[in-house]
């Protein structure tokens, strides 16, 4: 297999003024130190809750927002870094899919006009433009004549085929699908999922799959990272971290992720409390309020994310618990 | 006599593009006590029957076209303004999907709980209010009370937020709580944190509970029957074990199938072919023959009404018999096909 992204200590702090002079009085953690690597061909979920900062990481990715530092390297070449010049002809190589359906597509533009519009950009449009469009709405499973109407035509679930035939008009080799099904209906959901799985089998596709419902997750992950409060708090395979979850907080979402069956109705591990505030976070393991096994260190010593069985995993407990 | 009936409930929206039919004949009842959870997807219907059945539906552009509504055995709809809303946060309460727009944002949550209390309670002084609105906060998990009566709604968080309006909608113990997707702006771990509370709350009150959701995990930890909902009509009715282990009806067999699950195999999954009508122009006969692989002629022209099969169960479909011996995986396979 080859490595198609690796990213290095990926940061992204959000600062916050005050004053007259706007100084800089403070900063939000969004991202604090993320490490991860994808394949060719495979799916990386980022899993969490909201304010985690999985959707920051997906846009750092992009460059949709510029990092505080870290490095992202795709196929050899540090995006970070780039100018934006020399960052133009790599766009067509990372492309996003957002999560609302209503909010990411232009309602003054016709479909055509929307899944035209990276090749426009990237001047591909001349040569073959018009086939390239029916081809890729063919490709999503829309109709030719679909082609001529506006947006709000469609229901949630046709506009996600739209942004997704978008996201694919350049050939793309990354895909980073930003909660792609969160806002559809699960009827409409389950189309979605299936689609994606099967385009990335047929067009070789690498997905960054960023997604807070852990079921879903379960059908179309390869690897899955799990975020807290900024940072990683376990990385491994969707295998080993859904059937033996090894930080405190997976076994907590996997716990509160209702088992759809009202004869198995049980008394969850409740989770107490709530995150705290990326503004501050707490010293020591972000999670330690939280913990029901946090201990004096947790509250001191942030835990490093290391090797842990076959998966990488940050806490201080993770041998006794 | 239930304590809650909806007989035949019919609710348009005059829209420039037409006439949207929301609820298309609708029945149920609910009993004292128990949790009849409501599940469909968007454009169900299923807010606009709660809606109808609180006397919140804006007319026009609304119009509540036929129905009976009785809480009872008093006709709801025939309800003089005063004594409707004597009713509304006294004896039916309600719980919303989003506290930030339903909450007053400028006014302390200390203020807008003594307000709910007062409102109901004529003899109760500001001072036993507020005692009674900090023991209310304190019942729903909310820590600090006193010092949190003062705040105002922006200084909480979402969870927060819920299990404030979760402490006014039991303010003055309510006899029907109706949680119209009470959990869906959650989180996980918060969301299973608000279930556990409405399920002491009701436990404590023993409040008949209507439970509106599109999420059948939230009905399989929470319900006691189930009403489920498609393009304004009921499909089928049935308590909640009996529901999930042998539907009666393909659009229940349908919805189940399509669920991604956490202890499933990760294959692909099973949709439900096509999507929603248009509820400007519902589809002839049964709503649900465009996605049906169950569809015959009879159901394009033929409308099915709900039916007794026992168990107290009913489903609205010509053929639930075939149901029972079809294989839902047989009935919904995995496809692509949009």
């Amino acid at each position: 297999m080859t490595e198609l992204l690796r990213v290095e200590n990926l940061t992204k702090h959000f600062p916050i003024r005050r004053g007259v002079f706007r100084r800089q009085v403070g900063a939000v953690r969004a991202v604090d130190g993320i490490d991860l690597s994808l394949e060719q061909g495979d799916t990386l979920s980022l899993v969490g809750e909201s304010g985690c900062g999985k959707s920051t990481t997906g846009r750092l990715i992009v460059r949709l927002l510029d990092p505080t530092a870290g490095r992202i390297v795709f196929q050899g070449r540090d995006l970070a870094t780039l100018h934006p010049r020399e960052m133009r002809p790599l766009r067509r190589d990372v492309q996003i899919m957002f999560q609302d359906p209503y909010a990411s597509l232009s309602p003054r533009m016709t479909v055509h006009d929307i899944v035209a519009e990276p090749l426009r950009v990237q001047g591909r449009y001349r040569a073959g433009g018009p086939t390239r469009v029916a081809e890729l709405l063919e490709l999503v499973g829309l109709a030719p004549d679909h082609a001529n109407r506006y947006a709000h035509e469609f229901s949630g679930g046709q506009r996600q085929r739209i942004g997704l035939a978008r996201a694919l008009a350049l050939d793309p080799k990354l895909l980073v699908l930003d909660e792609p099904v969160s806002a559809l209906d699960v009827s409409i959901q389950a189309q979605v999922v299936n689609q994606l799985r099967d385009l990335q089998r047929r067009l070789g596709l690498t997905y960054l799959f960023i997604s807070h419902n852990l079921s879903v997750v379960q059908h179309i992950a390869d690897n899955v990272l799990v975020m807290y409060l900024g940072k990683s708090v376990e990385y491994g395979s969707k295998h080993d971290t859904f059937s033996r979850p090894l930080h405190p907080y997976t076994r907590a979402l996997l716990a509160s992720t209702p088992h759809i069956d009202p004869a198995q109705r049980q008394a969850k591990i409740m989770l107490a409390g709530e995150p705290p505030s990326p503004l501050a976070p707490p010293p020591g393991c972000a999670f330690h309020n939280r913990c029901p096994y946090a201990v004096e260190r947790c509250r001191i010593e942030v835990p490093l994310l290391l090797p842990y069985r076959d998966s990488l995993v940050a806490c201080h407990r993770v041998d006794e618990i | 006599m239930s304590l809650l009936e909806v007989a035949d409930l019919v609710v348009d929206f005059g829209t420039e593009d037409g006439t949207v039919h929301a609820v298309d004949g609708v029945t149920f009842s609910v009993d004292s006590g128990e949790i009849v959870g409501v599940v469909g997807e968007s454009g169900s219907g299923k807010s606009v029957t709660a809606m109808s059945i609180l006397g919140l539906i804006r007319q026009p552009p609304g119009h509540i076209r036929s129905g009976r509504l009785s809480f009872h055995g008093e006709d709801l709809r025939a309800m003089a303004p005063r004594r409707l809303r004597a009713i509304r946060g006294g004896p039916i309460a309600m719980v919303f999907q989003d506290p930030m727009t339903t909450l007053n944002p400028v006014m302390s949550v200390g203020a807008q709980i003594v307000e709910a209390l007062r409102l109901h309670n004529a003899d109760l002084s500001k001072d036993q209010a507020r005692a009674r609105a900090a023991e209310l906060l304190e019942s729903v998990g909310v820590p600090n009370p006193a010092q949190r009566l003062r705040q105002y709604p922006h200084e909480f968080s979402g969870g927060m937020r819920q299990r404030a309006m979760i402490a006014m909608a039991i303010a003055n113990d309510p006899e029907l709580l109706i949680a119209d997707e009470p959990t869906t702006a959650l989180d996980v771990t918060i969301q299973a944190q608000v279930l556990d509370l409405l399920r002491t709350a009701q436990e404590k009150t023993q409040a008949a509970t209507i439970l509106i959701t599109h999420d059948l995990g939230v009905i399989a930890e929470l319900a006691d029957r189930v009403v489920v909902m498609y393009a304004g009509r009921v499909m089928e009715q049935a308590p909640v074990r009996p529901l999930f282990a042998t539907p009666r009806h393909p659009y229940t067999v349908g919805l189940l199938a399509s669920l991604p699950r956490l202890d499933d195999e990760d294959g692909p999954l099973r949709p439900i072919p096509g999507s929603p009508p248009n509820m400007l122009a519902p589809p002839s006969g049964c709503p649900f023959h465009p996605r049906c692989p169950l569809a015959a002629d009879k159901c394009r022209t033929e409308r099915p009404e709900p039916t007794d099969i026992g168990d107290g169960r009913q489903t609205a479909c010509h053929f639930h018999e075939k149901l029972i011996e079809i294989d839902p995986a047989a009935l919904f396979p995995a496809s692509v096909a949009p």
